[in-house]
């Protein structure tokens, strides 16, 4: 480990400064959009680009020099004092933080403005509180502050949601009850723990671990840490609270929260089961593998399934969103090195995916006020550059070379070969079938049924008027979207295949630095 | 007589444990919306009592060390971890209480929201406004 604390550089304190920095833009942010509706926007972009640039530096900096940075909040050492632990993994998930919430933000400039105008101020706050809490949640090391910092996240994450159709306060707030079970379950076992080790520092409880392997007590706090993050997750059956939140929530918000949240509670998962808990505990003592695993196909399946039931578009994404959940999950429990690594991969990936679809949701929307998929009718003559980016996006998803789905996908099934657990893979592969039958049911409508008009059809909608109704008169003749939104949407379609291109170079050269040695 | 002193010596467990029981009751089978955040508040003290009782221990006294200043020197300043409570934990809960109070904000004010859009703050008359609208 390198230590930079009473170092006072900026590079040093990067640690720090990548979470509070959109921290404290969001509450410059807050308090200007009082006086000047514009004034927040701004604001948030430039922080979010530093926020971006410092995570970059970071990640060169823990690949160049190889090992973690650990940096002592106020100078004061663990166990005593709260660290942040930058190593392979935590860099790795704040780059696709704070990438993902970058590109969103610019890609959703006039969405923002037309339907957040008269609350400019509290959503541009809460967009970077949101981010804020993701990276603070990833960096620490210490389990008390992921507990708060992951409430940071979810308490904005909830006010995000709620500011969406007019049905979203009420799934919002069965969301608010289910996430608020999670966290709390997670607070109890941390107190478990805490009584069992006398510490909070991770590093500092796994180093006790090996003692307490047989402690009832620390088992408690092994299940119900488990299944606090579960709930938070959305694995099935604990799934319940997802698929309205997401798809009532604003198409910024969700292209926001849909990617992340899921993804980096499955790193937390990750993180407290190998950083803190030990390896040696979960998969050795414990032997967890078989129950996840099948936890993870029963999601699979029923994210699947349910995601062939929806005639709306977005909706089916929130449960293609539950089934990827099933592919982290089950990858990381197959608890060989391949498995694992498909699971880390599968994170950066399918929260680059989600960001694509939902940015193509997003266009649609902006163009239709619809969100069925028969609203797509005859979109590959009305909008190429746009379909095509989403075509990318949903091979992706169906898991078809060259793209980057298809790579994750493969270390998973190939871990799942050699972990023995063949319903897994047969679980995956369903899954990309019906993946297949899902998107290629889109392309038939949008390529070869007429384009209809929907003007007649917007009445209807009127709990998505909001969005629609500043674009009605554009309804007869839709054309390519805006170029704010098609240049990053392109550009992270084009990253789709990028990332499957150079998936070999980012499981050589950054997972595998970020599984421990003693998972083969 | 067994079961009393199992229960005597672990009664902060046990209320904690009845409290959390009681707070996810409600969470799930309370029809109104207002009681189910009622519930969920209930749901978090009782995590917060759990860590408040650990910190206690029998016959220790408030965690503020006197003479402190001359740490290392006299017998006076000779501490003895028993005889202090744990302070640790009931910080942590100064933080979780302030988690739990903006929680109650959010849920609260949501709550307003969908007041605003129902007229009524009962799950079943809601659901049933959502079936008829289609």
């Amino acid at each position: 480990m390198t230590f930079f604390d009473g170092d006072s550089s900026l590079i040093s304190n990067l640690p720090a400064i990548v979470v509070t920095l959109p921290l404290f833009a969001s509450l410059i942010a807050g308090f200007l959009g009082w006086k000047n509706r514009k004034a927040p926007y701004p604001i948030a972009a430039v922080a979010l680009f530093l926020t971006f640039i410092s995570s970059v530096v970071l990640m060169i900096q823990v690949m160049s020099t190889g090992v973690a940075i650990e940096y002592r909040m106020a100078g004061w050492a663990a166990p005593v004092g709260i660290v942040y632990v930058i190593d392979h993994l935590s860099a790795l998930v704040i780059l696709l933080i704070t990438s993902i919430a970058f590109v969103n933000f610019i890609a959703n400039k006039s969405n923002i403005d037309t339907v957040f105008r008269n609350k400019a101020g509290a959503f541009n706050s809460l967009y970077l509180l949101f981010t804020a809490g993701l990276l603070g949640m990833t960096a620490t090391g210490d389990a008390f502050n992921l507990y708060v910092l992951m409430e940071i996240a979810s308490l904005s994450g909830y006010a995000l949601i709620g500011l969406g159709s007019n049905r979203a306060p009420l799934s919002t707030l069965n969301y608010l009850f289910l996430g608020t079970i999670g966290a709390t379950f997670y607070l109890l076992g941390v107190g478990y723990i805490y009584i069992a080790t006398g510490s909070l520092n991770m590093a500092d409880i796994a180093s006790i671990m090996p003692k307490i392997l047989d402690s009832s007590m620390i088992l408690f706090a092994f299940i119900i840490c488990m299944v606090g993050l579960l709930i938070k997750m959305a694995i099935f059956p604990l799934h319940g609270w997802l698929p309205n939140a997401y798809s009532e929530s604003a198409n910024v918000a969700a292209g926001l929260i849909a990617p992340l949240t899921t993804k980096v509670t499955i790193y937390i998962m990750i993180r407290i089961c190998l950083t803190l808990f030990t390896p040696q505990y979960t998969f050795d003592y414990l032997n967890t593998s078989d129950l996840m695993v099948w936890l993870a196909i029963g999601t699979i399946i029923f994210g699947s399934l349910s995601a062939l039931a929806q005639k709306d578009y977005k909706r089916m994404l929130t449960y293609i969103i539950i089934a990827e959940v099933g592919y982290m999950v089950g990858g990381f429990f197959l608890g060989n090195r391949i498995g694992v690594s498909g699971a880390i991969l599968h994170i950066v990936n399918d929260a680059a995916m989600t960001l694509a679809l939902f940015m193509a949701a997003g266009i649609f929307m902006w163009k239709t006020g619809e969100e069925s998929q028969e609203s797509l009718k005859g979109m590959f003559a009305k909008m190429p550059f746009t379909m095509a980016g989403f075509t990318v996006a949903a091979l992706s998803v169906v898991g078809v070379p060259p793209t980057c789905g298809f790579f994750s996908k493969w270390y998973l099934i190939s871990g799942g070969i050699a972990a023995g657990q063949y319903f897994f893979v047969a679980a995956l592969i369903f899954s990309s079938l019906v993946n297949a039958i899902l998107f290629f049911r889109i392309f038939e409508i949008a390529h070869f049924e007429p384009f209809k008009d929907h003007h007649h059809h917007s009445s209807n909608h009127s709990n998505k008027g909001e969005e629609a109704s500043a674009h009605d008169t554009h309804e007869q003749t839709i054309k390519e979207a805006p170029l704010g939104m098609l240049i990053p949407f392109m550009a992270v379609s084009i990253l789709l295949v990028v990332l499957g291109l150079y998936s070999g170079q980012i499981v050589n050269n950054i997972i595998n630095f970020a599984i421990p040695s003693s998972i083969l | 007589m067994d079961i009393v002193s199992l229960i005597a010596a672990k009664a902060n467990y046990w209320t904690y444990v009845i409290l959390l029981m009681v707070g996810l009751y409600a969470m799930v089978a309370k029809n109104n919306l207002v009681k189910k955040i009622v519930g969920m508040v209930i749901f978090q003290t009782a995590v917060i009592l759990f860590y408040v009782s650990i910190g206690y221990k029998k016959g220790g006294t408030l965690p503020i060390i006197m003479h402190g200043h001359d740490h290392g020197h006299g017998v006076d300043s000779f501490i003895k971890a028993a005889d202090y409570i744990n302070p640790l934990p009931h910080v942590l809960m100064l933080t979780a209480i302030v988690v739990g109070v903006a929680t109650l904000g959010v849920a609260l004010a949501l709550a307003i929201k969908v007041y605003q859009e129902y007229g009524t703050l009962e799950e079943d008359e809601i659901r049933k406004q959502i079936e008829l609208k289609g």
